[in-house]
């Protein structure tokens, strides 16, 4: 019959002293569960893949403006994404004419030589007009309120870009693992 | 302006759009001390919701009053903590 019920001990009920570890035990569980997510701070990390004028825009604002709440932001830029950080080519970031349904002309005018330029010099008109600020004064005051912009390692070897292209208070070296990483300890995850 | 508070320093935001006023109201609102009254003069419509929202949403401060004043659209900021 013993060999019936080999868990016999294990149905006996616990000592108060066993008892007693075990709630001190998930206790100490739950105090440390709650000190990782009670913490107010919000966290929000942008992927920010395109380096086009217009898309330029939205993950800066973004993080600008959540860094603003209070809230922990990185902002990850890979690929395209890379210039809107690039010290040069930030300055010249272009809006495409081209297969955008919003500009007021046909593909065949919007695909002529100059006509993107054309394009960003008359957004950047209306952005000045507007008082919206240019995306050299969004990357300055997303860092100026603790943003932290990352820039994609693997990205600048395929884009033959160097580390020095960067401002300083940039970060470089870091991929994937690292983005996932600050995603995965977000509550707010885009990508851009 | 109201009669309720006083006001401690002005910020003037006009002319700025999303995010400046929201950005700048919190860089403000940083140098206060406790229960001082920042008031925010923007001319962004926007503002009236984000504001309220970024108020809304962050810890320490309080919005008191928001004001409409033509084109001109006024906020009144405590901070409390």
């Amino acid at each position: 019959m013993s060999t019936d019920t080999p868990s016999a001990t294990d149905g006996e009920p616990m000592t108060e002293e066993e008892l007693r570890t075990q709630v001190a035990e998930l206790e100490e569980k739950v105090a440390a569960l709650e000190t990782e997510v009670g913490d107010d701070q919000k966290k929000m990390t942008i992927i920010a893949t395109k380096g086009s004028f217009d898309m330029a825009y939205p993950p800066l604002i973004l993080a600008s403006t959540a860094a603003a709440f209070g809230w922990d932001v990185v902002v990850f830029h890979t690929f395209w994404g890379l210039d809107i950080l690039h010290e040069e080519k930030s300055a010249d970031l272009q809006l495409s004419a081209v297969g955008n349904p919003n500009m007021p002309m046909p593909n065949s005018i919007a695909a002529l030589p100059g006509m993107d330029r054309m394009a960003t010099w008359m957004m950047e008109k209306k952005i000045d007009e507007n008082g919206t600020a240019t995306i050299e004064e969004l990357i300055d005051l997303s860092l100026e309120q603790g943003v932290e912009l990352q820039a994609c390692q693997m990205t600048i070897e395929l884009m033959d870009y160097d580390e020095d292209d960067f401002r300083d208070d940039v970060t470089v070296g870091v991929g994937a693992a690292t983005a996932l990483q600050h995603m995965a300890e977000s509550d707010i995850q885009l990508l851009v | 302006m109201s009669d309720e508070f006083d006001i401690t320093e002005t910020l003037d935001v006009k002319g700025a759009s999303c995010p400046m006023p929201v950005v700048k109201t919190k860089s403000a609102i940083d140098e206060l001390d406790e229960d001082e009254v920042l008031e925010v003069v923007a001319t962004d419509s926007g503002s009236m919701s984000d504001i309220d929202g970024w108020a809304t949403g962050t810890d320490g401060v309080e919005l008191l009053e928001q004001v409409e004043d033509g084109d001109v659209y006024k906020h009144y900021v405590q901070k409390t903590a």
